[in-house]
């Protein structure tokens, strides 16, 4: 078991709020990924989870147990930190011990947990050296299995990928997901890297200025952002946002212009627009097109470009400066390409209003 | 060889003596001197007997009148080279001397007494080490007794003084609490009072709880350092604070925490305590001649105060003393210096 609920919990370091009113409950055996800008206030709740600090008020509860003012030792959960915080004088295998000594668990015990760790983690062959003797993905290792051999109801990973190195850090994250499929384990893994989340995530859970903006299945995410900052935030390379102005607003539709010539008509609730209004429009770069194409036409100067092979990634300015980013399928615009047109399907478009939540309808798939 | 003479004499711009090669051999000559003369000069100096101590010039190394048994004399005589009133030069034997007048004869034919002015004769001397001022004070000093109680008294306020300091050095890096700043800057500010200003109340104080005369009396008051807590704390601080949470996660205790975390990792900070530690309980002298009154309490730098009498002091026996008092501290400093400079808390850490 390892459903954690947390109810209206805020934390504040003296008048510095940095956690306002976050009410989250995280399902048995899921992978939930807190992310997020840094600064946002995702290690904190980490922490609070942790039981390494206490919030100021709300409520945190662990399979239904009220766990908000227990210590960190009896909340059950084991916690991987980013800079995996091994204990430098100990060997691998004193440092997988330490935890389980310290619950009185006889001897025999410790080594069958730690053999069954060490063998799904292979750092066999390392249980006598220190961690000043290995290397930053075997470190990685034993950090994950002080916290496998804990057993623990709940694991925390604050960050485990950010001091691995490009290619290291997607084969460890491969394993990471294995292991949780393995463990069925609930996990609560915080960082900032948004590929990061979309692949292992079950559920994503995307965090501003303390903050929660939004919680969902990565692809929910992807496909409907609920406001500009998780829309900016999900998806690689960045959504383009254009600032618009309403035409016409109906029911069901809603007419917007824009920069660039832009002129559409997107499927969106406009009851609460009228013309003259602010609005916003995204459009992630894969759903551009160039050339072909009626419905949705953007001009644009292409100022670089990026051939990439199977795809080509087209930096544009418009006329009146917006930025427009569009990765183009296989091998297009040879050289510097000049003006083109840009095309998009209005369906694939997103609109926000003028506070930055998302008005359009939900997409028929 | 040839080697090590290429490495001494190796030149600036490799050829031809620069003013900063000279200058250098100068300053490290000079250094060597400075730092190293005094040590050579006392340990030479406490081989030599009482009369050449008190010679004038002084030499470097210890020497002793060449000595002779001749037939017809009880004891040995000193041998001195002479120059006779027939005007020749010969090595012979001092039978007495009277005012400025020595009476000399020769060791082969001792028969002859020659009367020659002590202006006219030198001694024949030899390099001789003086290795009664160490053997002496063992049999009629009870330097056993007060070696016993020197280690002692350093041993147990080290061990006192590394754990008490190290508990406050952990609270006050470790541990957030409303007026911490100030507590720290209470312990440091208690540098800034001299021993001989709490020399009187803080006897009066030993002397209440009845400890005046007894060896805890002088560990006691010496184990709270500010010094050892400010040096622990600073070096405490660098521990990175990660591995506490991860402790607190892996269900260790506060005091396991202090324990098997933060105490193994403050080594090098606790070896270079241990070391200052050992050196200012050892060279002890002022607060143990107060509080110390029976003389098999003494520790060794009091007792070794009983050779400066009044009238007397007994130079020779200080001096081969205090070489023996030395030798535990450079031991000290031989295996704990590598710890002064080693650490290893980075090491588990990316």
């Amino acid at each position: 078991m390892g459903r954690i609920s947390l109810t209206n919990i805020d934390r504040a370091y003296g008048k510095v709020k940095v956690l306002h009113d976050i009410n989250l409950d995280i399902q048995d055996g899921e992978m939930l990924v807190l992310v997020g800008p840094s600064g946002c206030g995702k290690s904190t709740l980490l922490r609070l989870l942790a039981g390494l600090d206490k919030p100021t008020s709300g409520k945190l509860a662990i399979d239904g147990r009220d766990v908000t003012r227990v210590s960190a030792a009896e909340r059950g959960l084991a916690m991987v930190f980013q800079s995996y915080a091994l204990y430098p004088h100990m060997t691998v295998r004193q440092n997988l011990a330490f935890g389980l000594e310290n619950q009185r668990m006889p001897k025999a015990e410790i080594d069958a947990r730690i053999t069954e760790a060490t063998r799904m983690l292979e750092i066999g062959q390392y249980l006598d050296r220190r961690p000043g003797q290995l290397s930053g993905g075997q470190r990685q290792r034993v950090a994950i299995g002080r916290a496998v051999v804990r057993n623990p109801t709940a694991f925390l990973l604050d960050e485990p990928l950010s001091n691995l190195d490009a290619e290291l850090r997607i084969s460890t994250r491969a394993e990471i997901s294995a292991l949780h499929k393995r463990l069925a384990t609930t996990m609560v893994y915080v960082t900032h890297d948004q590929v990061e989340a979309m692949t292992l995530a079950d559920r994503i859970v995307v965090m501003r200025a303390g903050r929660i903006e939004q919680v969902g299945r990565p692809l929910d995410l992807y496909n409907e952002p609920a406001n500009l900052f998780v829309a900016g935030f999900i998806g690689a390379p960045r959504m383009n946002l254009l600032p618009c102005k309403v035409k016409a607003a109906a029911p069901g539709t809603v007419s917007i212009e824009g920069p660039g010539g832009l002129s559409t008509t997107i499927a969106a609730n406009g009851e609460a627009l009228k013309p003259g209004d602010d609005v916003t429009i995204g459009i992630r770069p894969h759903d551009m097109t160039i050339g072909m194409g009626s419905k949705g036409a953007l001009e644009a100067q292409v100022t670089l470009v990026e051939a990439l092979g199977p795809e080509t990634v087209a930096h544009t300015l418009t006329a009146d400066g917006q930025k427009l980013v569009a990765v183009l399928k296989g091998q297009q615009l040879d050289g510097a390409g000049g003006a083109v047109k840009l095309h998009f399907d209005p369906a694939m478009a997103h609109l926000f209003d003028r506070s930055g939540q998302r008005v359009t309808y939900v997409r028929s798939k | 060889m040839s080697q090590v003479v290429a490495f001494l004499t190796r030149r600036r711009g490799g050829r031809g003596w620069h003013w900063t090669d000279i200058f250098m051999w100068a300053w490290l000559v000079g250094g060597l001197v400075l730092m190293f003369g005094p040590a050579l000069w006392l340990v030479l100096s406490s081989f030599k007997t009482p009369a050449q101590l008190a010679e004038f010039p002084p030499t470097l190394l210890p020497y002793a009148t060449e000595q002779v048994a001749v037939a017809g004399y009880d004891k040995p005589l000193n041998l001195f080279t002479a120059q006779l009133p027939d005007g020749t030069t010969r090595v012979m034997a001092e039978v007495r001397r009277v005012g400025t007048v020595s009476q000399l004869v020769d060791p082969k034919a001792p028969g002859e007494i020659f009367k020659v002015n002590i202006a006219d004769r030198q001694p024949v001397r030899e390099i001789r080490f003086a290795t009664e001022n160490y053997t002496q004070p063992f049999e009629h000093f009870d330097f056993l007794q007060y070696l016993k109680n020197s280690v002692f008294v350093t041993v147990v306020a080290t061990l006192i003084t590394l754990l008490t300091n190290s508990m406050a050095a952990f609270a006050l890096s470790k541990y957030e609490f409303r007026g911490r700043n100030l507590v720290l800057l209470l312990i440091v500010g208690t540098l800034m009072v001299p021993l001989s200003v709490l020399l009187v109340p803080l006897y009066s104080v030993i002397s209440a709880v009845g400890l005046f005369d007894s060896l805890w009396g002088v560990i006691l008051p010496t184990v709270a350092t500010p010094t050892g807590v400010f040096l622990l704390r600073q070096y405490m601080l660098t521990i990175p604070d990660e591995l506490i949470d991860a402790a607190r996660m892996d269900n260790a205790s506060e005091w396991q925490i202090y324990w098997r975390i933060v105490l193994p990792l403050a080594a090098p900070a606790l070896a270079v305590l241990a070391i200052f530690s050992v050196v200012w309980r050892w060279n002890d002298f002022l607060w143990p001649l107060v509080v110390l009154s029976r003389k098999e309490l003494y520790t060794l730098q009091v007792g070794l105060n009983t050779y400066a009498g009044e009238l007397n002091v007994q130079w020779h026996f200080i001096l081969a003393m205090t070489v023996v008092t030395m030798i535990p501290v450079v031991l000290v400093f031989i295996f704990l210096q590598r710890y002064i400079t080693a650490g290893i808390a980075g090491t588990g850490l990316k």
